[in-house]
């Protein structure tokens, strides 16, 4: 699926319809998002960013692109800790502080970038985040919790993958930088409540479920320079976390929470 | 934050002169074009992360050490970050070459991948910029810090850790090769891990790891421009950093 079929599959999911056929039919009337509870946004939030990302002229279509691409996962962010947070009996009392803070930081980012967008942010389709009942999201804690990393780690990795496509536009590449370590910040959170180091070694063997998110992250390579020899091989692939800049993998691991 | 009211240059240098029995040492750093608050820079001793606001002084330097020029353009800001990785590297080794009282197996761990991860950010630098414009090793001193303190380290590693963060992210726009800006996103997520880990240690089970005093109402992430982050790192570095090369942006709010 080529990059263009997928933004013009976020502009209008019913493209998808003859591409997906194969597989089994994707229904329309989910693909249009009508299921979609709205999120309902301070409305100051959102005058503030447009405000300060007020645009003399249209953005160029490979920034809009980008930004859909954070878009999309923002919005599955914020939905996927919108109902865990309301699933009576999940998040355990001790915990709920953590994921209330990841709950509203997504819920800015979805308002931020539907702010800069706006007429130009994608339809974003309807979510099932069991994947059709290959998860227990949120009738156990610890699927949750796993989604949530691995949510969090691809999130960072995507974000950085659109880096170079935002670098033309200072303001906007700023804000993408800066809504990339909030992600890291959760995304550590998150690993150290399960139990991990907040950094991901290549040793890290998660669940199969999850081998899209942390395919690559071994590389020990930057710049030319290989970095395995200066302390050890594993602190060497903490050290640096790896992009996921091709956009058909980003919409691979979202698509697979897409509700059929 | 306590503001100081920006003194004249001479005032400057009394103020501080008198606070010299309360602070280990002054540093301060060379600018051209560049102003600051004297007195917060040099004479605060409440918290390494004295916030210092642009005003109107001319540049002091320490001249018991050399002045050292980042440089322009991209390599200026290679050496920046550089200058900020030497930094971190010294704190954590010198953390772990002198543990606190009391620290925990889990603490030292991460206290340890820390130290790891710095000394591997500064090798990368110091392999991956030109030796023709490479800056030297920079003389530091953490005299300001009591090694024998969990609060003091954990404080500090916050500080540095933050700091580091809204360093990378406010020099992404400055960079002009594409390359340079993956490397530099590469390393900021670690270091934003880094100080999620750091604070959830120091207030664990809560909102800190991303607290608000960091992250904003729009779910945004400290940034600096450079001229934001040297002074705060200032009190650390004994060597004069000349940063008057380095490509500029607007203060980031």
């Amino acid at each position: 699926m080529d990059n263009q079929l997928l933004y013009a599959a976020l502009e209008d999911p019913s493209v998808l319809d003859g591409e997906l056929s194969r597989r089994g039919a994707l229904r329309r009337s989910g693909l249009l998002g009508a299921g979609l509870a709205a999120l309902t946004m301070p409305a100051a939030m959102t005058a503030l960013a447009g405000r300060a990302f007020a645009q003399a002229a249209p953005l160029p279509v490979p920034i809009v692109n980008a930004l859909n691409v954070a878009y999309l996962l923002e919005r599955l962010e914020a939905e996927f800790y919108r109902i865990g947070l309301a699933t009576t009996g999940l998040i355990p009392a001790a915990d709920r502080a953590i994921f209330m803070q990841v709950s509203k930081h997504e819920d800015a980012h979805v308002a931020f970038l539907a702010s800069v967008l706006g007429s130009k942010a994608a339809v974003i389709p309807a979510f099932d985040f069991t994947a059709g009942g290959r998860f227990d999201t949120f009738t156990n804690y610890e699927t949750f919790k796993l989604l949530s990393q691995g949510f969090e780690d691809f999130g960072v990795r995507a974000y950085k993958g659109q880096a170079g496509v935002l670098a033309s536009n200072d303001a906007i590449l700023t804000a993408a930088l800066r809504i990339h370590s909030v992600e890291a910040r959760h995304a550590s959170e998150i690993r150290r409540l399960r139990g991990l180091k907040g950094w991901i070694p290549d040793t890290e063997t998660p669940s199969p479920a999850l081998a899209a998110v942390y395919a690559g992250e071994g590389n020990t390579t930057h710049l030319g320079v290989d970095v395995s020899g200066f302390v050890d091989a594993i602190a060497a692939t903490e050290a640096f976390d790896e992009p996921v800049s091709d956009v058909r993998v980003v919409f691979a691991v979202a698509s697979t929470f897409f509700r059929r | 934050m306590k503001k100081h009211t920006p003194p004249t240059e001479r005032a400057a240098l009394d103020f501080c002169a008198d606070l010299a029995a309360s602070t280990e040492r002054r540093r301060f750093l060379k600018w051209s074009g560049v102003t600051l608050a004297v007195a917060a820079v040099g004479c605060s001793s409440d918290s390494p992360a004295a916030a210092v606001a642009p005003v109107g002084t001319a540049p002091l330097f320490d001249p018991g050490f050399p002045t050292v020029n980042l440089g322009t353009g991209d390599v200026g800001i290679l050496n920046y970050a550089y200058s900020l990785e030497q930094l971190e590297a010294a704190f954590y080794t010198q953390v772990i070459a002198t543990p606190y009282a009391g620290m925990t197996a889990p603490e030292r761990q991460i206290l340890d991948d820390l130290r790891k991860h710095e000394v591997i950010h500064r090798e990368f630098f110091r392999a991956a910029i030109p030796a023709a414009v490479r800056i030297p090793d920079l003389q530091v001193t953490f005299a300001s810090v009591d090694f024998t303190s969990r609060a003091s380290v954990l404080g500090t590693a916050q500080v540095f850790e933050d700091l580091g963060v809204s360093a990378y992210n406010g020099a992404g726009q400055l960079l002009e090769n594409l390359d340079y800006l993956l490397v530099a996103g590469k390393i900021v997520s670690v270091e934003a891990r880094h100080a999620a880990a750091i604070r959830d240690v120091l207030q664990p089970k809560t909102a800190f790891f991303a607290g608000d005093d960091v992250v904003n109402a729009q779910g945004l992430d400290v940034a600096r421009v450079p001229m934001q982050v040297l002074p705060l790192a200032d009190p650390f570095i004994l060597t004069n950093i000349d940063a008057s090369g380095l490509p500029t942006a607007p203060a980031i709010a």
